[in-house]
């Protein structure tokens, strides 16, 4: 099949319009020295790549361009390792087409 | 904030959210609605494909004003290998009729629409407005809201959770589990922008005519999931989905995934030159019937996505969420009018509506396909679209090999791959789970 260079996800969420909420991430990671598999999943499976590996081996989030879907939520949220909530009400992803 | 009181909140603007709002409001019961978005739609995400006659049932004259893109008129399934798709296509002009089956939608323009109706019916919308907590009394019942606004607690008679397949408030009170990674997936997708007379070439289609191809295949790495291409008026939409247990441990990046399923030579030509205007992830629950939560409860009902309502199989979502809105909706009028109170038993009017209904009948035949799927997604998303592929070539490459040469090579090239038993378990299994 036809190679697919590695896609910058970030050249995609640029087409999106967010309303981001200063200082108020929506998820939390707690603090962990080594990350689980399933939390270690999200840095290739999170749809827009808001989970990076650090230095240390641990995983950080940023969640601007978040969509949303609720995929780390569902991994994640059971085992204690992720605090996740809707942005405030206005706040977040706004789709324009959907 | 609000001091009166409400018959019913209904939270979520989305397809069951607005249907149960209209449903209600248009019986006459006082109705809030509550939407995180900055409009509704603005957090909703669907492929989309609209079914007419779950809407004719709540907005007869939908037609007239609402935002379609257009009339589906053929459908393409394809099973795909890396380079190549087998093809399985029906096209009818039965479907260019009066009052057409299906259409095409951009949600984000369809739901301000349905919520237009449901405020002209009487509706009271907030919308910027998370719901946090739901109000919940010692014995369990559900009292009411409260949310982000200043002012503390709204209350009603009951509550409708349409707060969509990743809704917070009802596993967070326990009504029911959050959703487990084998029976969600992940879907991404873009909408590519063509002038409309480019997509009606490329598909050979004119006026509102519309085509759907669904694909499955190598696709999807081996993963359970399946991959859409759906014309809108002046845009494709475009995505491809697979369950997160699968995500979770290929470690494949749904994005990746999608961009290789653009650089596919069945499907680069059809959107070449496009421009991309939106990128959007959405959940689809993909549990079927054994998934199904509690449905109703002391002073609430859950519908929609958040009772994972959904048609994996028939990749229908929406008319079920409408149709569980609708219905839910029926249920609570039915009991205000009789005066009774919105306890779990009377509510179980809401459970028996969907019982009787397609919903619930649909839900059931396919019980045992998701298992199913999931546990041979190997054999059915990575092995047969291959051994299809090749027995296609087979069948039309012409090089003077004599042809019972060629169905044999066929015929060992399934055996080797699945063995003889394998093809007669899989056969038999998938009839099983069809039936």
């Amino acid at each position: 099949m036809t190679t697919v260079t590695e896609m910058r996800v970030e050249d995609k969420l640029y087409q999106n319009r967010y309303l981001v909420d200063a200082g108020r991430p929506h998820i939390r990671i707690l603090p962990h020295d080594k990350p689980s598999a399933a939390l270690l999943s999200l840095t290739r499976v999170c749809p827009a790549k808001c989970y990076e590996e650090n230095d240390k081996g641990q995983v950080e989030i940023t969640p601007d361009g978040c969509m949303e879907c609720g995929t780390c939520r569902v991994l994640c949220e059971a085992s204690g390792e992720i605090e996740w909530n809707y942005p405030r009400g206005g706040y977040g992803v706004l789709f324009k087409f959907g | 904030m609000i001091d009166e009181r409400f018959d019913a909140i209904v939270i979520g603007a989305g397809m069951a959210g607005n249907a149960a709002a209209y449903t209600m409001a248009s019986r006459g019961l006082k109705v809030l609605q509550l939407e995180r978005g900055e409009y509704p739609g603005s957090k909703n995400v669907q492929g989309a494909i609209m079914y007419a006659s779950m809407l004719e049932k709540i907005i007869p004259d939908f037609r007239e004003d609402a935002p379609l893109e257009r009339h589906i008129i053929e459908q393409r399934f394809w099973m795909m290998d890396d380079r190549s798709h087998t093809g399985m296509q029906y096209r009818s002009d039965d479907f260019n009729e009066d009052k057409p089956n299906r259409y095409t939608i951009v949600r984000a323009q369809f739901d301000k629409w349905f919520s237009r109706k449901c405020r002209e019916v009487g509706v009271t919308l907030l919308t910027e407005t998370t719901v946090t907590d739901l109000l919940v009394d010692s014995t369990g019942k559900v009292l009411g809201v409260k949310t982000d606004r200043k002012g503390g607690a709204i209350q009603a008679d009951v509550v409708v959770l349409a707060e969509g397949v990743n809704g917070l408030l009802g596993t967070r009170a326990g009504l029911r589990e959050p959703p487990k990674p084998e029976n969600v997936a992940l879907a991404v997708k873009e909408m590519h922008f063509l002038p409309a007379e480019t997509i009606e070439s490329r598909f050979n289609i004119k006026g509102d005519e519309g085509v759907v191809v669904e694909a499955a295949g190598t696709i999807t790495k081996g993963m359970t999931g399946l991959a859409f291409l759906y014309t809108n008026k002046e845009s494709i939409s475009l995505g491809i989905g697979c369950l997160i247990s699968d995500f979770a441990e290929t470690r494949e990046s749904p994005y990746t995934l999608l961009e290789t399923f653009k650089a596919h030579p069945s499907i680069a030509p059809l959107i070449a030159g496009s421009e991309v205007k939106e990128y959007a992830a959405h959940m689809i629950p993909e549990g079927g019937y054994k998934a199904i939560p509690q449905l109703h409860g002391d002073g609430w009902v859950v519908v929609g996505d958040a009772a994972q309502l959904n048609n994996a199989i028939h990749r229908e979502g929406s008319n079920l969420a409408m149709t569980s809105g609708r219905l839910a909706g029926e249920a609570i009028h039915r009991l205000k009018a009789g005066r009774q109170p919105m306890t779990k038993e009377n509510l179980k009017l809401y459970k028996e509506l969907l019982d009787e209904s397609f919903v619930m009948k649909d839900l059931k035949k396919y019980k045992d396909m998701p298992a199913l799927l999931h546990t041979n997604s190997a054999n059915f998303f990575q092995s047969y679209p291959q051994l299809i592929s090749r027995a296609a070539q087979n069948f039309l490459r012409v090089d003077g090999t004599p042809k019972i040469d060629m169905e044999k090579k066929t015929t060992r090239s399934f055996i080797e791959k699945r063995s003889r038993i394998g093809l007669i378990s899989d056969a038999v299994k998938l009839a099983f789970a069809w039936r």
